[in-house]
């Protein structure tokens, strides 16, 4: 790694966690319903929002109904994207005239976008039409951000009250996320963006004149829009010559900025944030990285400080952080190592002042091994999912971390809201595993952890890689599964790995080669994204009505301190140990294996 | 479950309507007030005003009088702005071997006798299949052959070259690189 890279990587990190105080104290005024500016000035509207909804934002929910509100909004969404896709041919804002998209793909869109995952099985420019990308996917980037966010603080009351047997009400806690956190960043955001080159536009495909004309070839279609064959069975080409070139624009910095801060990941073109018009500058692709991670980050403190106590906050965020950093410093040198097999070829692969050097297969010059490896990082250590490099042509080990982050259930920083109630389950869990350990009742934060709450826990940790692994092995059972495989080898294997892990932790991100867009991908992977989400977000709401009924213990001298760098150190133990014992095995299978293989081919 | 079907539906119907259509409408407004190039592509136009590309967007160059960009895996034809791709080839894939030995084969055989080592990411297809830059290094290679394809001064070229390097962001964001379509465009005196 060069001098530079550790530079870079260090300013990201101190920006990160300079900015996650400040904005962790904004939403814990937000959600207490504390004065924090913008909604003393827009509080008017707020209320108008409840009274056209028929919503009586003082009535308080218990957990169940918390639950069935959350899912009536989201089912609701979910047949809003599915119908805008199956409708948008006959629907306005459609310049390029798109088709209807098929049924399969829509259901995997449609649970994709809602369930905060924004996998995506299409390709943005040549599927969705403008209207379908603003009504549908824009305003579910926003719902099921602020979905993860609403079922957060909830689960936080759950440690504030006592001897109470309500929650709050899901439709202040989505209002107030998306109404003073969400829009305001996002604005701003989109406009940073724009300034550095992000399109923004309403207007059809731009045309230029190509500088050279390209010759290329083509397969001939024949009236019935097959590709012709030629008596021996190839297909038939024909010739063709272009001297335009289309350059597809669209509203994507309003999308961008939110598909970010949402950690939705969802692109507005095909390639994702690697697309110059959706990411053209290092100083873009800093501020999306950085805004991945920015509301998952700062939500340790608003939780911090809404229990009365920001140790506690931030001895989460030390957690998230101490397993992060190191992955980093794996993944980069991973890439810069470069590929031996180009070696072979005379390649000079060196980092210089003059070149990145690295694998540079599937990365964009702009942003060199660093940034790339670093956003692999940060995409999957949230469940962000954007790309602003192919995942699938990274080295073995470079692809790994990556995928294993995934595996880790998403709880380093996580989705927005998602993550860090998945993180204080693992909490939950590990205060659970050292009570055995010293012969006392576990608390945490007060509250007393018993056999309801492990139960409920329990299912959180277990969904997720009965998915990833059950659904992997489904894959690579069935010749539906392994047909759409592109590169051979193990790294086959970890093409339909990755995918699972993706979709079972509502990632998103993808080794592009894997043709995903097929009906079995569509509706295993569709099956995974739900019940990753509303499985945990269940037990998770279920924890929080069961916490808010009991009485808050005082701490006594048993009481294991859960702010300690001891505390630290047994939750991270917790996290990789479940990690890594559930996962090895599966990994050694995919990119050990490849890992291996390139070395030898030296 | 009925109760909250209503205030589902009419939520859903009021960030439909705040987040689908106002917000984009009003980024939309705002970036067309403020930054009416870049939200419409950074498009470089000639005297006329007729498109010659996108400051941001790379074009396919196999002239040896250009400098050439990275490879692109875009479908049907490189750099193919209308269906963004990267290649997806797994590292240890052999047709990524294949690729790049027959794009090193056109570079040597475009400049015999080149002795310089080709850097990676000109013979590596890019993420988007757009990239607008290579690298400072990639650059170096081909400025013997550009200027002798042209019948130019190499210092000549090299101070072309230089005026087109953009350096760290801020000093320290990304990779230094330059941009091969502007370039190109001044080598040929379309645009100064």
């Amino acid at each position: 790694m060069t001098g530079n890279s550790f530079f870079q990587i260090a300013v990201y990190v101190i920006a990160l966690l300079a900015l996650a105080k400040p904005l962790g104290w904004y939403m814990a005024r937000i959600y207490e319903g504390e004065p924090a500016g913008l909604n003393r000035l827009l509080a008017p509207f707020e209320g108008l929002i409840y009274r056209f909804s028929g919503v009586d934002p003082k009535q308080e929910m218990r957990w169940s109904d918390y639950a069935i509100a959350m899912l009536a909004f989201n089912l609701l969404g979910g047949l809003a994207v599915f119908a805008l896709q199956r409708l948008q041919a006959d629907l306005p804002l459609n310049p390029q005239n798109l088709p209807n998209v098929s049924p399969d793909s829509s259901f995997n869109t449609a649970v994709s976008f809602i369930t905060n995952t924004n996998w995506q099985g299409y390709s943005g420019e040549v599927t969705m039409s403008y209207l379908t990308q603003m009504l549908g996917l824009t305003v579910q980037n926003f719902a099921s951000a602020a979905t993860g966010m609403a079922v957060l603080v909830a689960f936080t009351r759950g440690f504030i009250r006592r001897n109470a047997d309500t929650i709050g009400n899901f439709w202040v806690d989505l209002t107030r996320s998306t109404l003073y956190i969400l829009m305001p960043l996002s604005l701003i955001l989109a406009l940073l963006l724009v300034g550095q080159g992000v399109v923004q536009t309403f207007s059809t495909y731009q045309t230029a004149t190509l500088a050279e004309t390209v010759n290329y070839e083509q397969p001939k279609l024949g009236e019935d829009g097959q590709a012709m064959k030629n008596a021996d069975g190839t297909p038939v080409m024909e010739k063709l010559a272009t001297k335009e070139q289309i350059l597809a624009v669209g509203p994507a910095a309003s999308q961008v900025a939110i598909k970010q801060l949402g950690t939705n990941g969802g692109g507005f073109f095909n390639v994702n944030s690697a697309h110059p018009f959706e990411n053209p500058t290092p100083l873009s692709n800093f501020l999306e990285m950085l805004s991945i991670l920015l509301i998952p980050a700062a939500l340790c403190f608003t939780f911090g400080m809404m229990v009365g106590d920001t140790r506690q906050g931030w001895a989460l965020l030390m957690a998230m952080t101490l397993i992060f950093v190191p992955l980093v410093l794996v993944t980069v040198p991973a890439e810069q190592a470069g590929n031996p097999m180009l070696t072979a070829l005379g390649l000079d692969q060196s980092a210089s002042n003059q070149q990145a050097g690295g694998n540079m297969e599937g990365k964009e010059t702009r942003f060199g091994i660093t940034n790339s490896a670093l956003w692999a990082v940060v995409t999957t250590s949230a469940s962000n999912g954007s790309v602003n490099a192919m995942h699938d042509s990274f080295t073995p080990l470079g692809g790994m971390i990556p995928m294993w982050l995934m595996q880790l259930a998403e709880v380093v920083y996580g989705g927005v809201g998602s993550g860090l109630y998945g993180m204080i389950v693992y909490a939950i869990v590990a205060v659970f595993v050292a009570g055995l350990m010293i012969g006392r009742t576990p608390e945490y934060i007060g509250k007393k952890i018993e056999a309801y709450e492990m139960k409920m826990a329990a299912i959180v940790l277990l969904v997720p890689p009965m998915l990833v692994l059950g659904g992997a092995s489904i894959a690579v059972m069935v010749d539906l599964g392994k047909a759409s495989v592109f590169n051979p080898g193990a790294h086959g294997f970890s093409e339909i790995l990755y995918a699972f892990s993706s979709a079972g932790n509502n990632n998103g991100s993808a080794f592009g080669g894997l043709s995903a867009n097929t009906p079995f991908y569509n509706f295993t992977l569709g099956l995974a994204m739900l019940f990753s989400r509303y499985w945990l977000a269940v037990p998770v709401l279920a924890i929080a009505g069961s916490l808010v009924a009991k009485k808050i213990v005082p701490t006594g001298p048993g009481t294991l301190p859960t702010h300690t760098p001891l505390f630290v150190t047994l939750l991270i133990g917790t996290v990789l140990l479940v990690g890594a014992l559930t996962f090895v095995p599966a990994l050694a299978l995919g990119p050990v294996v490849e890992h291996l293989q390139m070395i030898g081919l030296k | 479950m009925y109760t909250h079907l209503k205030p589902a539906l009419l939520m859903l119907l009021v960030w439909t309507v705040l987040t689908g259509v106002a917000y984009p409408l009003v980024v939309t407004g705002m970036a067309q007030v403020i930054f009416p190039g870049k939200a419409n592509g950074s498009l470089i136009k000639d005297a006329q005003g007729k498109a010659l590309g996108s400051e941001l967007i790379g074009q396919p160059f196999s002239d040896p009088k250009h400098f050439w960009g990275r490879p692109s895996a875009t479908s049907p034809y490189p750099y193919n702005a209308g269906a963004s791709s990267g290649s997806n080839l797994g590292p240890t894939n052999p047709a990524l071997a294949d690729a790049v030995q027959s794009r090193i084969q056109t570079l040597k055989e475009a400049d015999p006798g080149n002795p310089l080592p080709i850097p990676v990411d000109l013979v590596t297809a890019s993420g988007s299949g757009l990239d607008p830059h290579i690298s400072p290094a990639a650059a170096e290679y081909q400025i013997n052959r550009v200027a002798k394809a042209r019948n130019m001064n190499v210092a000549k070229v090299r101070e072309l070259v230089e005026e087109y390097t953009e350096s760290r962001q801020w000093l320290m964001f990304g990779e230094p690189r330059v941009n091969v379509l502007g370039l190109n465009l001044a080598l040929d005196g379309v645009v100064r």
